[in-house]
Protein backbone atom coordinates (compact mmCIF):
# COMPACT_ATOMS: atom_id res chain seq x y z
CA UNK A 1 0.00 0.00 0.00
CA UNK A 2 1.37 3.36 -0.92
CA UNK A 3 0.10 6.91 -1.08
CA UNK A 4 -0.62 6.72 -4.79
CA UNK A 5 -2.95 3.80 -4.24
CA UNK A 6 -4.78 5.47 -1.36
CA UNK A 7 -5.26 8.80 -3.14
CA UNK A 8 -6.45 7.24 -6.39
CA UNK A 9 -8.77 4.87 -4.52
CA UNK A 10 -10.36 7.77 -2.67
CA UNK A 11 -10.79 9.68 -5.93
CA UNK A 12 -12.34 6.65 -7.62
CA UNK A 13 -14.71 6.03 -4.71
CA UNK A 14 -15.86 9.65 -4.70
CA UNK A 15 -16.33 9.85 -8.47
CA UNK A 16 -18.18 6.54 -8.67
CA UNK A 17 -20.35 7.45 -5.69
CA UNK A 18 -21.22 10.81 -7.22
CA UNK A 19 -21.92 9.32 -10.63
CA UNK A 20 -24.05 6.58 -9.09
CA UNK A 21 -26.20 9.00 -7.10
CA UNK A 22 -26.63 11.22 -10.17
CA UNK A 23 -27.68 8.19 -12.16
CA UNK A 24 -30.11 7.22 -9.39
CA UNK A 25 -31.69 10.68 -9.53
CA UNK A 26 -32.01 10.61 -13.30
CA UNK A 27 -33.27 7.02 -13.31
CA UNK A 28 -36.22 8.26 -11.28
CA UNK A 29 -36.72 10.97 -13.88
CA UNK A 30 -36.43 8.44 -16.70
CA UNK A 31 -38.90 6.18 -14.94
CA UNK A 32 -41.48 8.95 -14.77
CA UNK A 33 -40.87 10.04 -18.35
CA UNK A 34 -41.01 6.52 -19.81
CA UNK A 35 -44.11 5.72 -17.76
CA UNK A 36 -45.67 8.85 -19.18
CA UNK A 37 -44.82 7.90 -22.78
CA UNK A 38 -46.19 4.39 -22.30
CA UNK A 39 -49.41 5.81 -20.84
CA UNK A 40 -49.61 8.53 -23.51
CA UNK A 41 -49.23 11.59 -21.31
CA UNK A 42 -46.46 14.22 -21.17
CA UNK A 43 -44.93 13.39 -17.79
CA UNK A 44 -42.90 15.91 -15.74
CA UNK A 45 -42.45 18.85 -18.12
CA UNK A 46 -42.50 22.17 -16.27
CA UNK A 47 -40.02 22.27 -13.39
CA UNK A 48 -37.25 24.74 -14.12
CA UNK A 49 -35.02 26.99 -12.02
CA UNK A 50 -35.53 30.71 -12.68
CA UNK A 51 -33.95 32.22 -15.81
CA UNK A 52 -33.66 28.88 -17.61
CA UNK A 53 -36.52 29.88 -19.87
CA UNK A 54 -34.37 32.71 -21.28
CA UNK A 55 -31.91 30.19 -22.74
CA UNK A 56 -32.76 30.16 -26.45
CA UNK A 57 -33.69 26.59 -27.50
CA UNK A 58 -32.00 24.47 -24.88
CA UNK A 59 -33.92 25.95 -21.94
CA UNK A 60 -37.46 25.06 -22.97
CA UNK A 61 -36.24 21.73 -24.34
CA UNK A 62 -34.60 20.69 -21.05
CA UNK A 63 -37.65 21.84 -19.14
CA UNK A 64 -39.95 19.78 -21.35
CA UNK A 65 -37.70 16.76 -20.90
CA UNK A 66 -38.03 17.10 -17.14
CA UNK A 67 -34.30 17.66 -16.76
CA UNK A 68 -34.67 19.68 -13.54
CA UNK A 69 -37.28 17.41 -11.97
CA UNK A 70 -34.76 15.42 -9.84
CA UNK A 71 -33.60 18.69 -8.22
CA UNK A 72 -37.16 19.51 -7.23
CA UNK A 73 -37.80 15.94 -6.01
CA UNK A 74 -34.67 15.98 -3.89
CA UNK A 75 -35.47 19.38 -2.42
CA UNK A 76 -39.00 18.26 -1.64
CA UNK A 77 -37.72 15.17 0.20
CA UNK A 78 -35.45 17.27 2.37
CA UNK A 79 -38.02 19.94 3.15
CA UNK A 80 -40.91 17.66 4.08
CA UNK A 81 -41.60 17.05 7.75
CA UNK A 82 -39.66 14.10 9.07
CA UNK A 83 -42.40 12.48 11.08
CA UNK A 84 -41.78 9.61 13.48
CA UNK A 85 -45.08 7.90 14.28
CA UNK A 86 -45.76 6.90 17.88
CA UNK A 87 -45.26 3.20 18.60
CA UNK A 88 -42.46 2.59 16.12
CA UNK A 89 -39.29 0.91 17.31
CA UNK A 90 -37.08 3.99 17.10
CA UNK A 91 -33.61 2.49 16.63
CA UNK A 92 -34.65 0.15 13.84
CA UNK A 93 -36.87 2.84 12.35
CA UNK A 94 -33.78 5.04 11.95
CA UNK A 95 -31.48 2.21 10.96
CA UNK A 96 -33.63 0.60 8.25
CA UNK A 97 -33.33 3.27 5.50
CA UNK A 98 -29.55 3.28 5.87
CA UNK A 99 -29.38 -0.51 5.82
CA UNK A 100 -31.54 -0.47 2.69
CA UNK A 101 -29.28 1.81 0.65
CA UNK A 102 -25.75 0.93 1.83
CA UNK A 103 -25.51 -2.60 0.33
CA UNK A 104 -26.80 -1.34 -3.01
CA UNK A 105 -24.02 1.27 -3.07
CA UNK A 106 -21.34 -1.17 -1.86
CA UNK A 107 -21.99 -3.65 -4.66
CA UNK A 108 -20.60 -1.25 -7.23
CA UNK A 109 -17.11 -1.40 -5.66
CA UNK A 110 -16.08 -4.57 -7.54
CA UNK A 111 -17.66 -3.88 -10.93
CA UNK A 112 -15.06 -2.83 -13.54
CA UNK A 113 -16.58 0.17 -15.26
CA UNK A 114 -13.74 0.76 -17.74
CA UNK A 115 -10.36 -0.60 -18.77
CA UNK A 116 -7.64 1.84 -17.74
CA UNK A 117 -7.41 5.60 -17.53
CA UNK A 118 -3.75 6.51 -17.69
CA UNK A 119 -2.15 4.06 -15.26
CA UNK A 120 -5.25 3.47 -13.19
CA UNK A 121 -7.44 0.39 -13.52
CA UNK A 122 -11.05 1.50 -13.68
CA UNK A 123 -12.37 -0.61 -10.81
CA UNK A 124 -12.42 0.35 -7.15
CA UNK A 125 -11.51 -3.05 -5.71
CA UNK A 126 -10.26 -5.78 -8.02
CA UNK A 127 -11.23 -8.63 -5.66
CA UNK A 128 -10.38 -12.17 -6.68
CA UNK A 129 -13.80 -13.29 -5.41
CA UNK A 130 -15.67 -10.39 -7.00
CA UNK A 131 -18.88 -12.25 -7.80
CA UNK A 132 -19.16 -13.82 -4.36
CA UNK A 133 -18.63 -10.41 -2.79
CA UNK A 134 -21.47 -9.00 -4.86
CA UNK A 135 -23.83 -11.78 -3.90
CA UNK A 136 -22.86 -11.51 -0.26
CA UNK A 137 -23.52 -7.78 -0.15
CA UNK A 138 -26.74 -8.06 -2.17
CA UNK A 139 -27.99 -10.65 0.28
CA UNK A 140 -27.59 -8.09 3.07
CA UNK A 141 -29.96 -5.72 1.28
CA UNK A 142 -32.96 -7.66 2.53
CA UNK A 143 -32.31 -6.43 6.09
CA UNK A 144 -33.31 -2.90 5.16
CA UNK A 145 -36.78 -3.97 4.09
CA UNK A 146 -37.29 -6.52 6.85
CA UNK A 147 -36.23 -4.06 9.54
CA UNK A 148 -38.38 -1.30 8.03
CA UNK A 149 -41.37 -3.62 8.14
CA UNK A 150 -40.61 -4.68 11.69
CA UNK A 151 -39.80 -1.23 13.07
CA UNK A 152 -43.01 0.36 11.79
CA UNK A 153 -44.96 -1.85 14.19
CA UNK A 154 -48.10 -1.90 12.08
CA UNK A 155 -49.60 -4.60 9.95
CA UNK A 156 -49.16 -3.47 6.33
CA UNK A 157 -45.45 -2.69 6.57
CA UNK A 158 -44.96 -5.92 8.50
CA UNK A 159 -46.63 -8.01 5.80
CA UNK A 160 -44.57 -6.20 3.17
CA UNK A 161 -41.35 -6.92 5.04
CA UNK A 162 -42.18 -10.59 5.54
CA UNK A 163 -43.10 -11.01 1.89
CA UNK A 164 -39.93 -9.29 0.78
CA UNK A 165 -37.67 -11.44 2.92
CA UNK A 166 -39.19 -14.69 1.66
CA UNK A 167 -39.04 -13.48 -1.93
CA UNK A 168 -35.47 -12.20 -1.82
CA UNK A 169 -34.10 -15.32 -0.17
CA UNK A 170 -35.84 -17.54 -2.71
CA UNK A 171 -34.57 -15.67 -5.72
CA UNK A 172 -31.07 -15.27 -4.31
CA UNK A 173 -30.71 -19.03 -4.62
CA UNK A 174 -31.88 -19.11 -8.23
CA UNK A 175 -29.66 -16.12 -9.00
CA UNK A 176 -26.57 -17.64 -7.40
CA UNK A 177 -27.13 -20.95 -9.17
CA UNK A 178 -27.66 -19.23 -12.52
CA UNK A 179 -24.21 -17.64 -12.41
CA UNK A 180 -22.28 -20.86 -11.78
CA UNK A 181 -22.20 -21.90 -15.50
CA UNK A 182 -20.69 -18.49 -16.28
CA UNK A 183 -17.97 -19.12 -13.71
CA UNK A 184 -17.39 -22.62 -15.07
CA UNK A 185 -16.99 -21.34 -18.62
CA UNK A 186 -14.85 -18.32 -17.80
CA UNK A 187 -12.93 -20.14 -15.07
CA UNK A 188 -12.60 -17.09 -12.86
CA UNK A 189 -14.40 -15.45 -9.95
CA UNK A 190 -12.77 -12.12 -10.65
CA UNK A 191 -14.99 -9.78 -12.66
CA UNK A 192 -12.05 -8.28 -14.58
CA UNK A 193 -10.99 -11.84 -15.42
CA UNK A 194 -14.46 -12.62 -16.74
CA UNK A 195 -14.35 -9.56 -18.98
CA UNK A 196 -10.87 -10.53 -20.16
CA UNK A 197 -12.18 -13.98 -21.08
CA UNK A 198 -14.97 -12.38 -23.09
CA UNK A 199 -12.48 -10.34 -25.14
CA UNK A 200 -10.78 -13.51 -26.43
CA UNK A 201 -14.05 -15.39 -26.98
CA UNK A 202 -17.59 -14.19 -27.65
CA UNK A 203 -19.77 -12.52 -25.04
CA UNK A 204 -20.95 -14.99 -22.42
CA UNK A 205 -24.59 -14.52 -23.39
CA UNK A 206 -23.79 -16.74 -26.42
CA UNK A 207 -22.55 -19.56 -24.17
CA UNK A 208 -25.00 -19.28 -21.26
CA UNK A 209 -28.32 -17.87 -22.48
CA UNK A 210 -30.37 -19.79 -19.89
CA UNK A 211 -28.20 -18.35 -17.13
CA UNK A 212 -28.93 -14.88 -18.43
CA UNK A 213 -32.70 -15.39 -18.49
CA UNK A 214 -32.73 -16.69 -14.92
CA UNK A 215 -30.40 -13.92 -13.79
CA UNK A 216 -32.53 -11.23 -15.43
CA UNK A 217 -35.78 -12.43 -13.88
CA UNK A 218 -34.14 -12.94 -10.48
CA UNK A 219 -32.74 -9.42 -10.68
CA UNK A 220 -36.29 -8.12 -10.95
CA UNK A 221 -37.26 -10.11 -7.86
CA UNK A 222 -34.12 -9.09 -5.94
CA UNK A 223 -34.70 -5.40 -6.55
CA UNK A 224 -38.42 -5.70 -5.74
CA UNK A 225 -39.50 -4.39 -9.13
CA UNK A 226 -42.76 -5.09 -10.89
CA UNK A 227 -43.80 -7.83 -11.77
CA UNK A 228 -42.41 -8.94 -8.38
CA UNK A 229 -42.98 -5.85 -6.22
CA UNK A 230 -44.76 -7.65 -3.40
CA UNK A 231 -42.96 -5.68 -0.74
CA UNK A 232 -44.87 -2.59 -1.84
CA UNK A 233 -48.01 -3.76 -3.65
CA UNK A 234 -49.99 -0.52 -3.26
CA UNK A 235 -53.33 -2.15 -3.92
CA UNK A 236 -52.93 -4.75 -1.21
CA UNK A 237 -50.57 -3.27 1.35
CA UNK A 238 -51.06 0.46 0.84
CA UNK A 239 -47.37 0.79 -0.02
CA UNK A 240 -45.89 -1.99 2.08
CA UNK A 241 -42.75 -1.74 4.16
CA UNK A 242 -42.32 2.03 3.76
CA UNK A 243 -45.85 3.20 4.69
CA UNK A 244 -44.82 4.77 8.00
CA UNK A 245 -41.85 6.64 6.58
CA UNK A 246 -41.76 10.22 5.43
CA UNK A 247 -39.33 12.82 4.13
CA UNK A 248 -35.72 11.84 3.40
CA UNK A 249 -36.02 8.57 5.33
CA UNK A 250 -38.70 7.54 2.85
CA UNK A 251 -36.68 8.77 -0.11
CA UNK A 252 -33.76 6.53 0.86
CA UNK A 253 -35.82 3.41 0.06
CA UNK A 254 -36.51 4.27 -3.59
CA UNK A 255 -32.91 5.49 -3.86
CA UNK A 256 -31.74 2.11 -2.59
CA UNK A 257 -34.01 0.38 -5.06
CA UNK A 258 -32.66 2.35 -8.01
CA UNK A 259 -29.07 1.91 -6.85
CA UNK A 260 -29.70 -1.84 -6.64
CA UNK A 261 -31.15 -1.75 -10.16
CA UNK A 262 -28.06 0.06 -11.43
CA UNK A 263 -25.81 -2.44 -9.66
CA UNK A 264 -27.62 -5.44 -11.11
CA UNK A 265 -27.61 -3.81 -14.56
CA UNK A 266 -23.85 -3.42 -14.11
CA UNK A 267 -23.54 -7.07 -13.09
CA UNK A 268 -25.52 -8.23 -16.12
CA UNK A 269 -23.37 -6.15 -18.44
CA UNK A 270 -20.19 -7.47 -16.84
CA UNK A 271 -21.20 -11.13 -16.69
CA UNK A 272 -23.05 -11.56 -19.98
CA UNK A 273 -22.37 -8.62 -22.26
CA UNK A 274 -18.63 -8.10 -22.15
CA UNK A 275 -18.49 -5.24 -19.65
CA UNK A 276 -16.74 -2.21 -21.15
CA UNK A 277 -15.74 -4.01 -24.34
CA UNK A 278 -17.18 -3.88 -27.83
CA UNK A 279 -16.09 -6.55 -30.31
CA UNK A 280 -15.11 -4.11 -33.06
CA UNK A 281 -12.83 -1.08 -33.64
CA UNK A 282 -10.32 -2.63 -31.25
CA UNK A 283 -12.48 -1.60 -28.33
CA UNK A 284 -11.92 -4.96 -26.62
CA UNK A 285 -8.31 -4.19 -25.70
CA UNK A 286 -7.04 -2.20 -22.74
CA UNK A 287 -7.17 1.49 -23.63
CA UNK A 288 -3.88 2.88 -25.00
CA UNK A 289 -4.88 6.51 -24.43
CA UNK A 290 -7.02 8.65 -22.16
CA UNK A 291 -9.62 9.15 -24.87
CA UNK A 292 -10.05 5.42 -25.44
CA UNK A 293 -10.32 4.93 -21.69
CA UNK A 294 -13.19 7.40 -21.59
CA UNK A 295 -14.84 5.65 -24.55
CA UNK A 296 -14.70 2.38 -22.60
CA UNK A 297 -16.41 3.99 -19.62
CA UNK A 298 -19.08 5.44 -21.90
CA UNK A 299 -19.64 2.03 -23.53
CA UNK A 300 -20.15 0.50 -20.09
CA UNK A 301 -22.59 3.21 -19.03
CA UNK A 302 -24.50 2.92 -22.31
CA UNK A 303 -24.93 -0.84 -21.84
CA UNK A 304 -26.05 -0.27 -18.25
CA UNK A 305 -28.59 2.34 -19.31
CA UNK A 306 -30.03 -0.12 -21.81
CA UNK A 307 -30.82 -2.52 -18.96
CA UNK A 308 -32.19 0.31 -16.86
CA UNK A 309 -34.64 1.07 -19.65
CA UNK A 310 -35.59 -2.62 -19.73
CA UNK A 311 -36.24 -2.52 -15.97
CA UNK A 312 -38.44 0.55 -16.32
CA UNK A 313 -40.21 -0.64 -19.45
CA UNK A 314 -41.16 -3.97 -17.85
CA UNK A 315 -42.57 -2.18 -14.83
CA UNK A 316 -45.09 -0.29 -16.91
CA UNK A 317 -45.96 -3.09 -19.31
CA UNK A 318 -46.62 -6.10 -17.08
CA UNK A 319 -49.04 -6.77 -14.23
CA UNK A 320 -47.92 -8.09 -10.88
CA UNK A 321 -47.68 -11.85 -10.32
CA UNK A 322 -49.65 -13.56 -7.61
CA UNK A 323 -47.55 -14.44 -4.57
CA UNK A 324 -47.86 -18.22 -4.95
CA UNK A 325 -46.99 -17.89 -8.64
CA UNK A 326 -43.84 -16.03 -7.67
CA UNK A 327 -42.77 -18.74 -5.23
CA UNK A 328 -43.68 -21.44 -7.72
CA UNK A 329 -41.59 -19.80 -10.44
CA UNK A 330 -38.61 -19.37 -8.12
CA UNK A 331 -38.49 -22.79 -6.48
CA UNK A 332 -40.16 -25.19 -8.91
CA UNK A 333 -39.10 -23.72 -12.26
CA UNK A 334 -35.91 -21.69 -11.92
CA UNK A 335 -34.07 -23.73 -9.32
CA UNK A 336 -34.27 -27.08 -11.21
CA UNK A 337 -33.58 -25.28 -14.48
CA UNK A 338 -30.50 -23.61 -13.00
CA UNK A 339 -29.26 -26.91 -11.54
CA UNK A 340 -29.74 -28.67 -14.88
CA UNK A 341 -27.94 -25.79 -16.56
CA UNK A 342 -24.94 -26.25 -14.25
CA UNK A 343 -24.86 -29.99 -14.90
CA UNK A 344 -25.11 -29.68 -18.68
CA UNK A 345 -22.51 -26.92 -18.84
CA UNK A 346 -20.12 -28.96 -16.70
CA UNK A 347 -20.60 -32.07 -18.87
CA UNK A 348 -20.07 -30.14 -22.10
CA UNK A 349 -16.93 -28.50 -20.70
CA UNK A 350 -15.67 -31.89 -19.55
CA UNK A 351 -16.22 -33.43 -23.00
CA UNK A 352 -14.51 -30.47 -24.65
CA UNK A 353 -11.48 -30.73 -22.41
CA UNK A 354 -11.09 -34.22 -23.89
CA UNK A 355 -10.19 -36.22 -20.81
CA UNK B 1 7.80 13.92 9.81
CA UNK B 2 4.20 13.04 10.46
CA UNK B 3 3.87 11.79 6.92
CA UNK B 4 6.79 9.46 7.55
CA UNK B 5 5.20 8.06 10.69
CA UNK B 6 1.95 7.38 8.89
CA UNK B 7 3.86 5.87 5.96
CA UNK B 8 5.64 3.47 8.28
CA UNK B 9 2.38 2.53 9.92
CA UNK B 10 0.78 1.69 6.60
CA UNK B 11 3.74 -0.23 5.20
CA UNK B 12 4.63 -2.05 8.41
CA UNK B 13 1.34 -3.94 8.62
CA UNK B 14 0.23 -1.90 11.62
CA UNK B 15 -3.09 -1.17 9.92
CA UNK B 16 -3.72 -4.89 9.63
CA UNK B 17 -2.90 -5.34 13.30
CA UNK B 18 -5.20 -2.52 14.35
CA UNK B 19 -7.97 -3.89 12.13
CA UNK B 20 -7.49 -7.33 13.67
CA UNK B 21 -8.04 -5.96 17.17
CA UNK B 22 -11.02 -3.90 16.01
CA UNK B 23 -12.71 -6.87 14.37
CA UNK B 24 -11.82 -9.24 17.21
CA UNK B 25 -13.20 -6.81 19.79
CA UNK B 26 -16.35 -6.31 17.71
CA UNK B 27 -16.84 -10.05 17.37
CA UNK B 28 -16.56 -10.61 21.10
CA UNK B 29 -18.62 -7.57 22.09
CA UNK B 30 -21.45 -8.35 19.69
CA UNK B 31 -21.30 -12.01 20.68
CA UNK B 32 -21.82 -11.07 24.32
CA UNK B 33 -24.63 -8.70 23.38
CA UNK B 34 -26.40 -11.53 21.57
CA UNK B 35 -26.85 -13.50 24.77
CA UNK B 36 -26.77 -10.84 27.47
CA UNK B 37 -27.90 -7.43 26.33
CA UNK B 38 -28.49 -5.14 29.32
CA UNK B 39 -30.57 -2.67 27.28
CA UNK B 40 -32.99 -4.90 25.47
CA UNK B 41 -34.43 -8.37 25.86
CA UNK B 42 -35.86 -8.33 22.36
CA UNK B 43 -34.95 -11.45 20.33
CA UNK B 44 -34.79 -9.31 17.18
CA UNK B 45 -32.01 -7.21 18.74
CA UNK B 46 -30.14 -10.39 19.66
CA UNK B 47 -30.47 -11.65 16.10
CA UNK B 48 -29.18 -8.34 14.71
CA UNK B 49 -26.15 -8.51 17.01
CA UNK B 50 -25.53 -12.04 15.78
CA UNK B 51 -25.49 -10.62 12.24
CA UNK B 52 -22.89 -8.07 13.37
CA UNK B 53 -20.83 -10.86 14.97
CA UNK B 54 -20.88 -12.77 11.68
CA UNK B 55 -19.88 -9.68 9.73
CA UNK B 56 -16.94 -8.99 12.06
CA UNK B 57 -15.83 -12.59 11.69
CA UNK B 58 -15.92 -12.13 7.92
CA UNK B 59 -13.61 -9.16 8.51
CA UNK B 60 -11.21 -11.44 10.40
CA UNK B 61 -11.27 -13.90 7.49
CA UNK B 62 -10.37 -11.09 5.10
CA UNK B 63 -7.40 -10.18 7.28
CA UNK B 64 -6.27 -13.82 6.98
CA UNK B 65 -6.53 -13.49 3.16
CA UNK B 66 -9.35 -16.07 3.16
CA UNK B 67 -11.51 -14.02 0.81
CA UNK B 68 -13.61 -16.97 -0.30
CA UNK B 69 -14.48 -17.91 3.27
CA UNK B 70 -15.28 -14.28 4.11
CA UNK B 71 -17.63 -13.93 1.15
CA UNK B 72 -19.35 -17.25 1.83
CA UNK B 73 -19.66 -16.39 5.52
CA UNK B 74 -21.59 -13.23 4.65
CA UNK B 75 -23.55 -14.84 1.83
CA UNK B 76 -24.71 -17.90 3.76
CA UNK B 77 -24.87 -16.87 7.42
CA UNK B 78 -25.60 -13.13 7.35
CA UNK B 79 -27.53 -13.16 4.11
CA UNK B 80 -29.63 -16.30 4.32
CA UNK B 81 -29.59 -18.09 7.68
CA UNK B 82 -30.02 -14.99 9.82
CA UNK B 83 -32.74 -13.59 7.57
CA UNK B 84 -34.67 -16.82 8.12
CA UNK B 85 -34.08 -16.52 11.87
CA UNK B 86 -35.45 -12.98 11.83
CA UNK B 87 -38.35 -14.15 9.70
CA UNK B 88 -39.34 -16.78 12.26
CA UNK B 89 -38.74 -14.54 15.28
CA UNK B 90 -40.95 -11.83 13.81
CA UNK B 91 -43.76 -14.25 13.05
CA UNK B 92 -43.76 -15.72 16.57
CA UNK B 93 -45.28 -13.85 19.45
CA UNK B 94 -42.33 -13.51 21.79
CA UNK B 95 -43.70 -11.25 24.54
CA UNK B 96 -43.21 -14.15 26.96
CA UNK B 97 -39.53 -14.51 26.00
CA UNK B 98 -38.89 -10.82 26.54
CA UNK B 99 -40.20 -10.91 30.09
CA UNK B 100 -38.24 -13.98 31.08
CA UNK B 101 -35.39 -13.41 33.53
CA UNK B 102 -32.00 -15.06 33.36
CA UNK B 103 -32.06 -18.37 35.19
CA UNK B 104 -29.23 -19.34 37.54
CA UNK B 105 -29.06 -22.88 36.22
CA UNK B 106 -28.87 -21.78 32.60
CA UNK B 107 -26.17 -19.25 33.43
CA UNK B 108 -24.14 -21.83 35.31
CA UNK B 109 -24.48 -24.43 32.56
CA UNK B 110 -23.43 -21.90 29.94
CA UNK B 111 -20.38 -20.78 31.90
CA UNK B 112 -19.26 -24.37 32.51
CA UNK B 113 -19.54 -25.32 28.84
CA UNK B 114 -17.76 -22.17 27.68
CA UNK B 115 -15.01 -22.87 30.23
CA UNK B 116 -14.61 -26.43 28.97
CA UNK B 117 -14.34 -25.34 25.33
CA UNK B 118 -11.88 -22.63 26.34
CA UNK B 119 -9.72 -25.11 28.26
CA UNK B 120 -9.57 -27.50 25.29
CA UNK B 121 -8.77 -24.61 22.98
CA UNK B 122 -5.99 -23.27 25.21
CA UNK B 123 -4.39 -26.67 25.60
CA UNK B 124 -4.38 -27.37 21.88
CA UNK B 125 -3.00 -23.88 21.19
CA UNK B 126 -0.22 -24.44 23.69
CA UNK B 127 0.62 -27.79 22.06
CA UNK B 128 1.23 -26.17 18.65
CA UNK B 129 4.83 -25.33 17.97
CA UNK B 130 5.39 -22.51 15.48
CA UNK B 131 6.90 -24.17 12.41
CA UNK B 132 9.55 -21.73 11.27
CA UNK B 133 8.24 -19.13 8.85
CA UNK B 134 4.52 -18.49 8.68
CA UNK B 135 2.93 -20.31 5.72
CA UNK B 136 1.94 -18.32 2.68
CA UNK B 137 -1.64 -17.26 3.30
CA UNK B 138 -3.49 -17.10 0.03
CA UNK B 139 -6.94 -18.66 0.20
CA UNK B 140 -7.55 -18.69 -3.52
CA UNK B 141 -10.76 -20.39 -4.59
CA UNK B 142 -9.28 -22.95 -7.08
CA UNK B 143 -6.78 -24.16 -4.45
CA UNK B 144 -9.52 -24.49 -1.87
CA UNK B 145 -11.68 -26.44 -4.31
CA UNK B 146 -8.80 -28.73 -5.24
CA UNK B 147 -8.09 -29.49 -1.58
CA UNK B 148 -11.77 -30.16 -0.87
CA UNK B 149 -12.00 -32.67 -3.70
CA UNK B 150 -8.68 -34.43 -3.13
CA UNK B 151 -7.27 -34.45 0.37
CA UNK B 152 -10.51 -33.75 2.25
CA UNK B 153 -12.98 -35.45 -0.06
CA UNK B 154 -14.28 -37.89 2.58
CA UNK B 155 -15.22 -35.30 5.25
CA UNK B 156 -16.61 -33.12 2.50
CA UNK B 157 -18.88 -35.89 1.22
CA UNK B 158 -19.96 -36.82 4.74
CA UNK B 159 -21.00 -33.24 5.40
CA UNK B 160 -22.90 -33.20 2.10
CA UNK B 161 -24.80 -36.36 3.07
CA UNK B 162 -25.54 -34.85 6.48
CA UNK B 163 -27.01 -31.76 4.85
CA UNK B 164 -29.05 -33.92 2.49
CA UNK B 165 -30.44 -35.90 5.44
CA UNK B 166 -31.31 -32.67 7.23
CA UNK B 167 -33.07 -31.38 4.13
CA UNK B 168 -35.13 -34.55 3.71
CA UNK B 169 -35.99 -34.40 7.40
CA UNK B 170 -37.19 -30.82 7.16
CA UNK B 171 -39.36 -31.63 4.16
CA UNK B 172 -40.89 -34.58 6.03
CA UNK B 173 -41.54 -32.49 9.15
CA UNK B 174 -43.12 -29.59 7.33
CA UNK B 175 -45.16 -31.69 4.94
CA UNK B 176 -48.87 -31.97 5.59
CA UNK B 177 -50.05 -35.39 6.75
CA UNK B 178 -50.67 -37.68 3.84
CA UNK B 179 -54.14 -39.20 3.61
Amino acid sequence: MDWNFIIFSVVKVLVVFGALLTMVAYSVMAERKIAAWIQDRPGPNRVAPPFVKYLPILGPFLTRMGFFQPLADGLKSFLKEDFTPGGVKKIYFWLAPAVAIIPALMTVAVIPFGSVLGQQQMVIADLNVGILYTFGIVSLGVYGIVLAGYAANSKYPFLGGIRASAQMISYEIAMGMSVIPVLLIAGDLNLSGIIAWQTTHHWLICYAPISFVIFLVSAFAETNRTPFDFAEAEQELAGGYNVEYSSMKFALFPMGEYAAMLASAGMMVTLFFGGWTLPFWGLDQSAPSLGMGLVHILVFIAKMLFFMVVFIWVRWMFPRFRYDQLMDLGWRRFLPLALANILITAIVLWLQSGK
Amino acid sequence: MEMEVINNLINGGAVTDVLFYVFAALTLLCGVLVIANPFSRSPVTSAMFLVLTILSMAGLFVLLHAFFLAAVQILVYAGAVMVLFLFVIMLLDLKEEERRKLKLFGLLGGLVSVGTVLAIFMRSLAAIKPAGAAPQLEGSTPDLGRLLFSQYVLPFEIVSVLLLVAMVGVILLSKKKLE
